[in-house]
């Protein structure tokens, strides 16, 4: 609440300062009545405006604190340090019974970004695939990726996370009887168990290697550039960035003696233990998100590449240029600037549309924090709020971020 | 412009109006409206369950229906709002309904700090544990590593957590909105265990599949005290629910039925001369009739329970805790007089 | 010399016909000949499977559990169950009154379909204020010698359509304001418009619902209280026309400034400017972006459930848990989603043909 009186008031104080430079209006010679005068009026206008909003939110305020102190409820944020004495299903940060409620918006706020996070990766891979082969010439990938794209934008996606939830993973077979992937994986209706690694002593030069090297290919990008700014020769960067970040790793890797175990899952008296788990709501909410949000994703790539006109490829084979640079080097940057903002409302749907996790019972920030929490303190108005708080600002950090790209891969006109 | 600042000036003064509107108490708000809002579960049979026709029946029900009996003198004038767990509390402080009757457990924490009033009890009730014949475990001791089934927004969480602790054993608390999807996740295997109050582990188990294969543990680890809640600060209506279900459990004490309270209305008995008729209505601002209503629309606490939840339905529940305090139970209403 | 003209050749039988499509549309090159085969394999796998559970092996007959023996799909509890995803809790007697509801829907919009339909720009003023009005009157009930349905009886595919409808129906109005109000030169009003459509554009529609539904009668005063459906939308209407705000922002934008210092020159004010000339030519931009929106919010209509109202998936979520039937969940699922399916499938189809037709303006 106070972020977003913070943030109402600053563009309120950059929108006042904007209008006092306007050139002022010219009202010609003759004079008007003030009532007639457009800056009076906008003046009283606004003034109005102001103050009914003011006293409709002054109303709200009060009636809000009148009905809670009559009815006793518990107001203030004190609630956030009491145990909170029940158990989550999944969390990326210790918690058990023993933290409190400011731990449960943590660890809900976390699985919802967790995610929403991979939602977004994953959404854009298989947007990007569905919508480049809708313009395959292939004319069955074609019509099966209109298919793809018809039959699952027209569909709820609560609808979708049902489905996946309780008519696909439900349908899985119990632990005992699970699908082995080669021994490796097991997937069944408590999820999907996988090793997981366990890094013994040596395994952090591998990750100090790896991060020298990320920071070496940074380096070599950019003197590459320059290089070809300056001598127009072109240095292959991709070969020696792939070398660098996945050789220069293993090879250390191999130097250390592998010093790398894994905690592979086992069979036990109720299910798996052991190595790692992937829980079928996560699952189930994430594969849907993912292919729900795809097919729009699709739909702005397609229309995206189509908006580049057909001269641009013309030009580019003119020029010599052969089918893949042509696509990199000429149509998807040019494309990329159609793409990019409905792209980023895609992101914002997506992550909205994670809340819907509360329906199947994966344990974000709405089914946790705004469900159970909730309920075990009755204290909706703070709790609700800070829901929607934090969403409000994952939206606007979104927003900022893909607007700074937008900004970055402008067409930068002379 | 100008019409719209007039329009903009006539809001503000409507909503000002608006504002200045008379505060009521529930009570007068329920005989002003001519219904009852009663917020119940999203389908628990015995308890509150619709049916195909979206007729509500059951003990909460129950006492919905005798509330309205009292006040509005026809048991049928409710408004249901089905309610998730999680809803509920706010439903309730926010004035969404009138009163709540969702076997929600009474505790310290909701008592004091929800702006909520409990107004009885209509159910003692125990949290268990059902799990599927073929797991072949005896005890909820042998629970260790288990994934349970749970209902979001319950002290059944809490409890589950505590007895947990105390064993020192693990557990995966696979958490749902509603019990119909809590039992679809114990039907489809995604957990082991199904934990909840035992008389809803009953009512859950014939919604299963084949209810013969799964079985409710001995062990009761807690107490759970199910019944009606309304809004803290509002006495006059808190007396109405109060005594609504102390009425049916007097009645059953005095030995008046929906069957003979047209022929008890004669009786000698004092007490039962002070429930239907006499002034115990008046002082809670209802009809002198109000005693008569409840027990010939909704019958007394017995009838209901045997109605629901007891022999006549199919959970087959014994009174046990719930039997008059005479008859060796825990259901004690103070006396009308 | 007679000047006989060869006659052309024949085309190569490998390059025409069938043999010539598939050449060249599905085996043009080494890479798409194996997308080609990949995809066959896959269609075969997944759509022949599916086919043999949903049509070929399932029942269609009966009207219980019994009836469904062969092992594909049990349509005879969609046909048992029609009632309810159509009517919800409605009256069995009456029925007809959602029946016409319906069949006034389908007259009316049929016209749209149609290039010179008479009148076909009154008939769509009339679907969008007049229609409303009867619907409402119908449904409710308790004027007209109609007996009252209290709202909590509404529900199945009668009630998405009256969420989805109404909420279109009454963000358009608004979003027409704000959307006006956040291009005013007025920075008061800007700023108000600004933050009321981020603020609703940035929450997930659960909260607002929540919201509308448990927590609302905490910020009115006391006593002060009307129906849940009536406050779930209002929370959609909210919600939707921050979203409608920015479909009208759109074509607002896209109206040479020409036509605003025209406006001017002809010494028109704001208003008469805005409703004579900027309006009519945005809203006809913003047409195809409009119905966009309506699907969207015909989807989310479903997540009312959440809060306990019972549109057509919330009916079909609770007749699969009924234990009268067992291992439906597959087949209720398909029929909601095919019902949502045809009804946004053909509105989106709508909606595109319409964008080429209105393709006319200032596209360059």
């Amino acid at each position: 609440m106070v972020s977003i009186a913070g943030i109402t008031g600053v563009i309120l104080f950059l929108e006042i300062r904007d209008s006092l430079y306007m050139p002022p209006a010219d009202h010609g010679s003759q004079k008007v009545a003030p009532w007639n005068d457009p800056k009076v009026r906008s003046v009283v206008f606004q003034f109005v405006a102001l103050i009914t909003l003011g006293y409709f939110f002054y109303t709200i305020f009060q009636n809000t604190l009148a009905n809670m102190e009559r009815r006793g409820i518990t107001t203030g944020f004190a609630f956030l340090g009491n145990e909170a004495g029940f158990g989550i299903l999944m969390s990326l940060i210790p918690y058990d019974e023993t933290y409190t409620y400011g731990r449960t918006f943590f660890v809900g706020l976390l699985n919802t970004v967790l995610v929403a996070g991979f939602g977004i990766v994953l959404a854009t891979v298989i947007g990007f695939i569905i919508g480049v082969a809708r313009l395959s010439n292939n004319w069955l990938i074609a019509k099966a990726a209109m298919v793809y794209i018809e039959v699952l934008r027209n569909i709820p996606l609560l609808l979708q996370i049902f489905f996946w939830y309780f008519a696909v993973l439900q349908a899985l077979p119990s632990p005992r009887q699970s699908i082995a992937f080669g021994g490796i994986f097991h997937l069944n209706n408590r999820g999907l168990y996988f090793p997981s690694p366990i890094p013994e002593a040596g395994f952090s030069y591998v990750i100090w290697t790896l991060v020298v090297a990320v920071i070496g290919v940074i380096w070599l990008r950019r003197w590459a550039r320059r290089r070809q700014e300056i001598t127009g020769q072109q240095f292959p960067v991709v070969w020696v960035s792939i070398a660098l970040i996945v050789g220069a790793p293993l090879l250390v890797f191999a130097l250390t003696g592998a010093p790398l175990a894994w905690d592979h899952p086992s069979l036990q008296r109720f299910s798996f233990g052991g190595g790692g788990r992937m829980i079928p709501e996560f699952m189930a909410l994430l594969w849907a998100l993912t292919m729900y949000t795809a097919a729009f994703i699709a739909e702005i790539v397609r229309a995206g590449i189509q908006s580049v006109s057909h001269g641009q490829t013309e030009a580019a084979r003119a020029l010599g240029l052969r089918n893949s640079p042509t696509l990199r080097l000429v149509i998807i940057p040019q494309s990329l600037r159609v793409i990019i903002p409905p792209l980023t409302s895609q992101y914002l749907n997506l992550t909205k549309n994670s809340s819907l996790a509360t329906a199947i019972g994966y344990p974000d920030l709405v089914s946790v924090f705004m469900g159970t929490t909730l309920n075990q303190t009755g204290q909706a108005v703070e709790i609700v709020g800070m829901t929607m708080a934090v969403y409000l600002t994952i939206s606007l950090l979104i927003s900022m971020f893909m607007n700074a790209y937008n900004k970055k891969i402008a067409l930068t006109e002379r | 412009m100008k019409k719209i600042t007039i329009g903009l000036l006539g809001a503000t003064a409507a909503f000002s109006m608006m504002m200045g509107s008379v505060q009521a108490g529930t009570l007068d708000d329920v005989k002003r409206k001519g219904s009852l809002t009663c917020g119940v579960s999203t389908g628990l049979p015995g308890f509150s369950n619709a049916n195909s026709k979206n007729v509500w029946s059951g003990l909460d029900v129950d006492v919905c229906r005798a509330v309205a009996a009292a006040v509005l003198g026809d048991a049928g004038k409710v408004k249901y709002t089905p309610l998730t767990a999680k809803e509920r509390f706010t439903a309730l402080q926010s004035g969404e309904i009138d009163m709540l009757s969702r076997n929600t457990t009474w505790t310290h924490t909701r008592d004091t700090s929800l702006g909520i009033n409990f107004a009885g009890v209509n159910y003692y009730d125990g949290q268990g544990f059902m799990v599927s014949k073929n797991l072949g475990v005896k005890s909820a001791t042998e629970l260790d590593g288990a994934a349970v089934c749970i209902q979001a927004g319950t002290t059944t969480e809490l409890n589950l957590a505590d007895y947990f602790r105390l064993k020192g054993m693990k557990y995966k608390a696979v958490v749902f909105d509603t019990s119909d999807q809590s039992v679809k996740g114990f039907e489809s295997g995604r957990c082991d265990v199904l934990t909840s109050d035992q008389s809803q582990l009953y009512a859950l188990r014939i919604k299963l599949a084949n209810p013969g294969n799964a079985v409710v543990l001995p062990e009761v680890i807690s107490k759970e005290p199910l019944g009606p809640v309304v809004r803290q600060g509002d006495d006059a209506w808190f007396n109405v629910v109060k005594w609504s279900l102390f009425a049916m459990v007097n009645a059953e004490e005095l030995g008046v039925t929906s069957g003979n309270v047209d022929s008890m209305k004669s009786s000698a008995n004092p007490g039962v001369k002070r429930l239907l008729s006499g002034d115990a209505g008046k002082k809670l601002g209802l009809n002198s009739d109000w005693g008569y209503n409840i027990v010939k629309q909704v019958g007394n606490y017995g009838e209901a329970f045997e109605r629901n939840v007891g022999k006549g339905s199919a959970l087959k529940i014994g009174r046990g805790l719930n039997a008059l305090w005479s008859k060796g139970g825990l259901q004690y209403a103070p006396p009308i007089r | 010399m007679t000047d006989l003209e060869h006659p052309s050749l024949a085309p190569p039988v490998s390059s025409v016909g069938i043999v010539g499509w598939m050449r060249q549309n599905l085996f043009s090159t080494p890479l798409n000949a194996g997308l080609t085969l990949l995809a066959v394999g896959l269609i075969y796998f997944l759509l022949v499977p599916l086919f043999e559970w949903a049509v070929w092996n399932a029942d269609w007959r009966g009207s219980d559990q019994s009836d469904c023996t062969s092992g594909g799909a049990c349509w005879v509890f969609i046909r048992a169950r029609l009632d309810l995803f159509i009517y919800g809790f409605f009256p069995t007697s009456e029925y007809w009154r959602v029946d016409v509801v319906f069949a006034l829907l389908a007259v009316l919009i049929v016209p749209q379909f149609f290039d010179r339909f008479p009148r076909k720009g009154w008939i769509g003023l009339f679907t969008l204020i007049g229609f409303p009005i009867i619907v409402y009157f119908l449904m409710m009930g308790g004027s007209f010698g109609l007996e009252p349905v209290e709202t909590g009886k509404w529900g199945g595919l009668i009630l998405t359509l009256v969420l989805a409808f109404v909420g279109i129906v009454a963000a358009l109005p608004i979003g027409i304001v704000l959307a006006l109000g956040r291009r005013s030169t007025m920075p008061v009003i800007r700023t108000i418009c600004i933050c009321f459509i981020e603020l609703w554009r940035g929450v997930p529609l659960i909260s607002v619902l929540f919201m509308a539904s448990v927590m609302l009668p905490l910020f009115l005063p006391e006593g002060v209280n009307f129906d849940k459906l009536l406050r779930a939308l209002i929370g959609i209407v909210l919600f939707q026309s921050a979203y409608m705000a920015e479909v009208i922002r759109g074509g607002l934008q896209a109206i040479p400034k020409g036509q605003y210092e025209a406006a001017r020159a002809l010494g028109l004010g704001y208003w008469k400017s805005m409703s004579l000339i900027i309006l009519p030519q945005a809203l006809k931009l913003v047409i195809p972006g409009v119905v966009n929106t309506f699907i969207a919010l015909f989807k989310d209509t479903t997540l009312v459930l959440i809060i306990g109202l019972l549109d057509i998936l919330a009916s079909v979520q609770s007749a699969i848990v009924d234990p009268a039937w067992r291992n439906v969940s597959t087949e209720g699922y398909l029929f909601a989603a095919f019902s949502f399916w045809v009804f946004c499938f053909s509105i989106s189809r709508y909606s595109q043909a319409l964008e080429r037709k209105l393709q006319t303006g200032y596209s360059r």
